[in-house]
């Protein structure tokens, strides 16, 4: 028995993750089996940011596992107005839940609530640093629509420098074999030279970056929009000056292959134009919902492990 | 020029020319009350020039300090005026309260009573990086 945190996506072997994708697919085929798994059992959500979808997928990936859920939105809300620190966050909120569930503004918060918690602790965003389930999603949607994780050419859009989902996904599909890598962001928010040195150069992986979508869109397998995130700007005019940089459109999509896979990470902006929505190749709403199954396997994996179950 | 050999302490050699007030700040020599020698730019055979600090006096010496700015540096225990320990420094692999993370967004910069934690991201590059956020040291 061993509690152990996930804070970012490396925290899982390849073995481990393929396990979480069988577990996945498993609750997708067989969801009564697993109504009751995480009965009498509480994930405490302890969201100190904005998010809609990760605190509802995280909420109802425990209900569906038949557990309950403790949930704090917002610092204005929470002890952590009063100075709380994070470690002693952690602390309390153990005293309550067997597993947590942590959003917070600041890089690293994670790390240190899973350093001092008693019960195992998941990463649900830590600033612009991690978001190892939203990676989880992204995975499990790849390897659904296009049946393995490999070989597959993966274009990513937008902000590539601040967008935390980017470099998990990049960090996440480098261990797999024949992948290669389609960069296409402004000058102003490539993807940071730390990023590609660790994951793409280091395991070999041909990547091209480039500022033309229209002119790459055609040899993708998947095509990776993000939006701008307001939040990550310090100053409002570089924010307003690259918003709009890359928008999809049924246009542009007619360059594309027939099995093209787009994905977003959501919410969008206005980077996919709604009229995609009905193009068979939109994946995002998929994406969405695969990634309360794979919550709901890494819940499973960490309660079991903490010998919760 | 001559400074005189110390019976019990530590001589800290091989400094690369130009670190040893890094070092000697860094180690917190100042606030010592005995007495400590830097000597900057002597001659060399091995590296042309170098910087030497000694103490005179036993002195509980961060090794991890001297192998994040000056690896190559080397430490001499000096006991009864003789040499009785000699120490190649390496780089640590974490480094713990020596350096600050300068990232506003990392927890750090809001906890303050958190550690300062450095991991070693890359030998060769002398590259260490924050373990709560991944922001890489910025230079001392």
């Amino acid at each position: 028995m061993t509690k152990r945190s996930i804070i970012d996506v490396p925290d899982l072997s390849l073995p481990e993750l393929d396990r979480l994708m069988d577990t996945a697919e498993d609750i997708i085929a067989r969801p009564d089996d697993y109504a009751d798994a995480c009965r009498r059992k509480k994930l405490a959500t302890l969201f100190f940011e904005p998010s809609t979808r990760t605190r509802l997928s995280f909420e109802a990936a425990m209900y569906e596992l038949g557990g309950n859920v403790l949930s704090v939105t917002g610092a204005a809300t929470s002890s952590a107005a009063k100075g709380e620190s994070v470690a002693d966050t952690a602390k309390t909120v153990s005293c309550y839940a067997d597993i947590i569930a942590m959003r917070h503004p600041k890089e690293g918060a994670a790390l240190v609530a899973a350093r001092n918690a008693s019960v195992p602790v998941i990463n649900a965003g830590d600033g612009g640093h991690c978001h190892p389930t939203q990676t989880l999603a992204d995975l499990l949607t790849i390897r659904r629509e296009k049946g393995r994780l490999d070989r597959v050419t993966v274009g990513l859009c937008g902000d590539l420098k601040f967008g935390r989902t980017v470099h998990s996904l990049i960090g996440a599909l480098s261990r797999y074999a024949g992948l290669r890598f389609v960069l296409v962001s402004p000058e102003e928010l490539k993807v940071p030279s730390y990023v590609k040195n660790e994951h793409l150069k280091k395991n070999g992986i041909p990547y091209l970056q480039t500022t033309d979508l229209e002119e790459v869109i055609g040899d993708l397998d998947i095509l990776y929009m993000t939006r701008v995130q307001r939040e990550r700007f310090f100053n409002e005019e570089d924010y307003l000056r690259l918003r709009d940089s890359y928008i999809l459109t049924p246009e542009k999509l007619k360059k594309a292959r027939k099995d093209l896979c787009v994905m977003h990470p959501l919410p969008r902006v206005n980077e996919i134009s709604v009229a995609v929505d009905d193009d068979p190749r939109a994946c995002y709403f998929k994406q969405v919902l695969n990634g309360k199954y794979m919550r709901m396997a890494l819940i499973l994996m960490l309660l079991r492990e903490a010998g919760k179950l | 020029m001559n400074v005189d050999a110390i019976r019990d302490g530590i001589v800290i050699d091989h400094i690369t020319a130009g670190c040893g007030m890094k070092l000697y700040r860094l180690l917190g020599l100042e606030a010592l009350d005995v007495p400590v020698a830097m000597i900057t730019h002597a001659v060399s055979a091995k590296r042309g020039r170098k910087d030497i600090i000694k103490i005179d006096a036993e002195f509980p010496v961060d090794f991890d300090v001297i192998g994040y700015v000056d690896p190559g540096a080397t430490v001499n225990i000096i006991r009864n005026g003789e040499l009785q320990e000699k120490k190649q420094i390496e780089m640590p692999e974490t480094l713990v309260g020596v350096i600050a993370c300068k990232n506003p967004r990392c927890i750090t910069s809001c906890e303050q009573e958190l550690p300062q934690v450095f991991r070693l991201a890359d030998r060769e590059k002398k590259e260490y990086r924050c373990i709560y956020c991944e922001t890489k040291a910025a230079g001392l």
